[in-house]
């Protein structure tokens, strides 16, 4: 997608949303929806809308672990590291994860620690999008990098 | 008429293939010509045994488990749909001893009923109490949530009662009702299978403390690592509206409640109230300093009742059976019970609705059976990252509020989390300031920047770097966390730290350190 249409769909997103009270986290989560991160030359764009500075907007993206402002790799694999999990070998699961797609392609597949799915009685957990998957063992991801087409 | 079926559609189901399995069942029902009904319902709690099929029989609802995708052909061959005997068998759902053996007055529907059917939960009592809260006075109301003894279920337990009396008695054009549903707890997912199970009765609960306080507005704040969780709130609260639960004439009693769900960014220091507060206004998550309080200042500056999601879920049955049908249960000051969320390296984790003065041994082992690894049980964390961790001479202690606090523990939000004795108390300790590190919101210096000099002190540690000093300052450290950090983020932190150090010092001490083991 190129600059422009970024701009116009980041401008109807905040004609939407923009006179809801506290717009910011609802327009900053549609914005990374619809373009997959917040492009850091929207952060003026924004600010401007919101009637805020550029710096309480750039404050936020980056308070919150969940916004990126780079696109993000082709597929992101969220692998839960809260004690639950490390009480069933997530440790062993990140390694071999990273071991795994150490070979792929650059900006094909991110690996990123995320702390609780919900999933704490069905440990280790992982999260691709919004899809789950639980008492992941190495075999299981395996399994499941081939069928999301990961070439490793 | 159709054979009724069960395949839950909760997350922790679905993280285990439950949508194959459903999809499975229909396919094989229409190749054999079998008019069967599914309904996708929340989870009964028994996570080993997920995805859990269920089917209604005449002498009850029959269940089997843990089902994959490739078993249900065989399922079919051995006439499941009328109970028949198959090795994934587990007998009629509600005799199996899991169950049994609990008090569910908060869960009381999750896992029987279609999650999203208001008819079902019609059917199951719903919106009892708030018809008859729609009869009371307000003062009434809040006399009977605080009558009933309940406290607050997100961790801090302080009476949900005394809390909605203040905004109650702030006079104020606007107030609003806060549902925290940021439950970022490592080993806690109660909330999470409420809203999936029985999303009406939060519903319900905020509109009845809307009632009780004069609040026009609800909103529930979610995490996002609970997309499932949002998708049925949403869907809950549009049918509630469209029935009149909600909206500007709520049952036509003139009283006028709308609801929202918003969707929190990956900030556990967001489940601190006031972080979520910043954090719902638009603004970074944080923490603000008290006074005020939410409840006279909150949301936009207004009277705010925040409570967590098994508070609210918790008071349509008080004005439902009365105060003192929730109060008997439980123990000293702790009434009523609280969903006991069992994880880790455990057999049989899940979700356990006790009143309180059940034991971690108790739940351990005649419920969970034991470590999942099968190895002896080490360490048990209770009441999320930011609660200790306890040895086995403390596991008879009743689960109780002013108990946990005698023993320097807490039970938050009822979270468990088991560890085999392979677990080495030192890395979970530095992984407690690490979190801290990760997660401080960065308002307050203890907590800021004590938790990675608290990593640093434990890497030192776990060489074995001059050990003995090294604990001293560290003890030095969390007594300056313990005392001066505004919130819980960094004054509970030593919780962790200090429980291992003291209860497992032997971790600490690495064998280049020169100190005798």
């Amino acid at each position: 997608m190129n600059h422009a249409s970024h701009t116009e769909s980041i401008a109807s997103i905040l004609s939407s949303q923009q006179n809801r009270p506290g717009a910011l986290l609802p327009i900053l989560h549609d914005i990374q929806e619809a373009l997959g991160y917040i492009p850091p030359d929207s952060i003026q764009q924004i600010a401007s809308a919101m009637n805020l500075s550029r710096a309480e907007v750039h404050g936020v993206i980056t308070f919150y672990h969940h916004f990126r402002t780079t696109p993000p790799a082709r597929h992101t694999i969220e692998i839960c590291c809260a004690e639950a999990c490390q009480s069933m070998g997530a440790e062993r699961l990140v390694e071999h994860a990273k071991q795994r797609l150490a070979g792929s392609r650059h900006g094909e597949c991110e690996v990123k620690p995320v702390y609780c799915l919900g999933l704490c009685a069905t440990s280790p957990a992982l999260m691709v999008g919004e899809e789950l998957h639980a008492r992941v063992t190495p075999e299981k991801f395996d399994r499941l990098i081939e069928q999301m087409g990961i070439k490793t | 008429m159709n054979i009724k079926l069960f395949v839950p559609g909760d997350s922790a189901a679905l993280a285990l293939g439950a949508e194959a399995v459903a999809k499975a069942i229909l396919a094989e029902a229409a190749r054999r010509n079998m008019a069967v009904e599914l309904v996708r319902n929340g989870s009964r709690g028994m996570l080993w045994l997920e995805p859990l099929v269920e089917v209604q029989t005449a002498k009850g609802r029959v269940a089997y488990g843990p089902v994959e995708g490739k078993d249900v052909r065989a399922l079919f061959d051995a006439d499941f749909l009328h109970g028949g005997k198959h090795k994934l068998g587990l007998g009629l759902t509600e005799e199996l001893a899991y169950l049994k053996k609990q008090e569910r007055l908060t869960f009381a529907r999750v896992g029987i009923t279609d999650p999203l059917s208001l008819e079902d939960y019609l059917a199951h009592d719903g919106f009892q109490g708030l018809r008859k809260a729609l009869t009371m006075q307000p003062a009434a109301i809040v006399q009977q949530v605080t009558d009933s003894g309940l406290r607050g279920r997100g961790g801090a337990a302080f009476p949900t009662g005394i809390k909605w009396k203040t905004v109650l008695n702030t006079a104020a054009a606007q107030k609003y009702i806060v549902c925290n549903a940021d439950e970022g707890d490592s080993g806690t997912f109660a909330d999470r299978m409420l809203m999936e199970g029985d999303p009406f009765v939060l519903i319900e609960g905020m509109t009845i403390a809307a009632l009780a306080v004069g609040a026009t507005q609800g909103y529930i704040y979610v995490r996002s690592e609970y997309p499932h969780s949002i998708t049925i709130l949403n869907e809950a609260i549009a049918a509630a509206r469209k029935a009149g639960y909600l909206g500007p004439n709520i049952l036509n009693s003139g009283n006028s409640f709308e609801l929202e769900v918003r969707k929190g960014a990956g900030a556990y220091v967001c489940g601190e109230e006031t972080s979520l507060l910043e954090s719902l206004e638009g603004k970074r998550g944080i923490v603000r300093a008290k006074p005020p309080l939410p409840a006279i200042a909150g949301l936009f500056g207004k009277p705010t009742v925040i409570n967590n999601v098994i508070s609210l879920a918790s008071v349509p049955i008080i004005l439902d059976k009365g105060a003192a049908f929730y109060k008997d249960y439980g123990m000293g000051r702790s009434n009523g019970t609280l969903p006991f969320q069992l994880a880790g390296n455990i057999k049989h984790g899940g979700l356990i609705e006790k009143a309180f003065g059940v034991t971690l041994r108790e739940l351990m082992y005649d419920f969970g059976g034991g470590s999942a690894s099968g190895r002896p049980i080490k360490a048990v964390q209770v009441g999320g990252p930011l609660g200790a961790y306890l040895p086995e001479s403390q596991w008879d202690t009743p689960l109780d509020y002013e108990a946990y606090t005698a023993l320097w523990a807490v039970l938050g939000h009822g979270g468990i989390v088991v560890h085999d004795d392979s677990a080495d108390l030192a890395k979970l300790a530095r992984y407690a300031m690490k979190f801290c590190a990760i997660e401080s919101c960065g308002k307050c210096t203890p907590c800021r920047i004590g938790a990675t000099r608290g990593v640093e002190v434990m890497d030192k540690i776990i060489a074995g770097q001059d050990t003995e000093a090294q604990v001293e300052l560290l003890r030095d450290l969390c007594d300056t966390m313990l005392n001066g950090s505004m919130c819980a983020m960094g004054g509970m932190t030593p919780y962790p730290v200090l429980s291992a150090l003291n209860h497992f010092p032997r971790d600490f001490v690495k064998e280049n350190s020169g100190l005798a083991k």
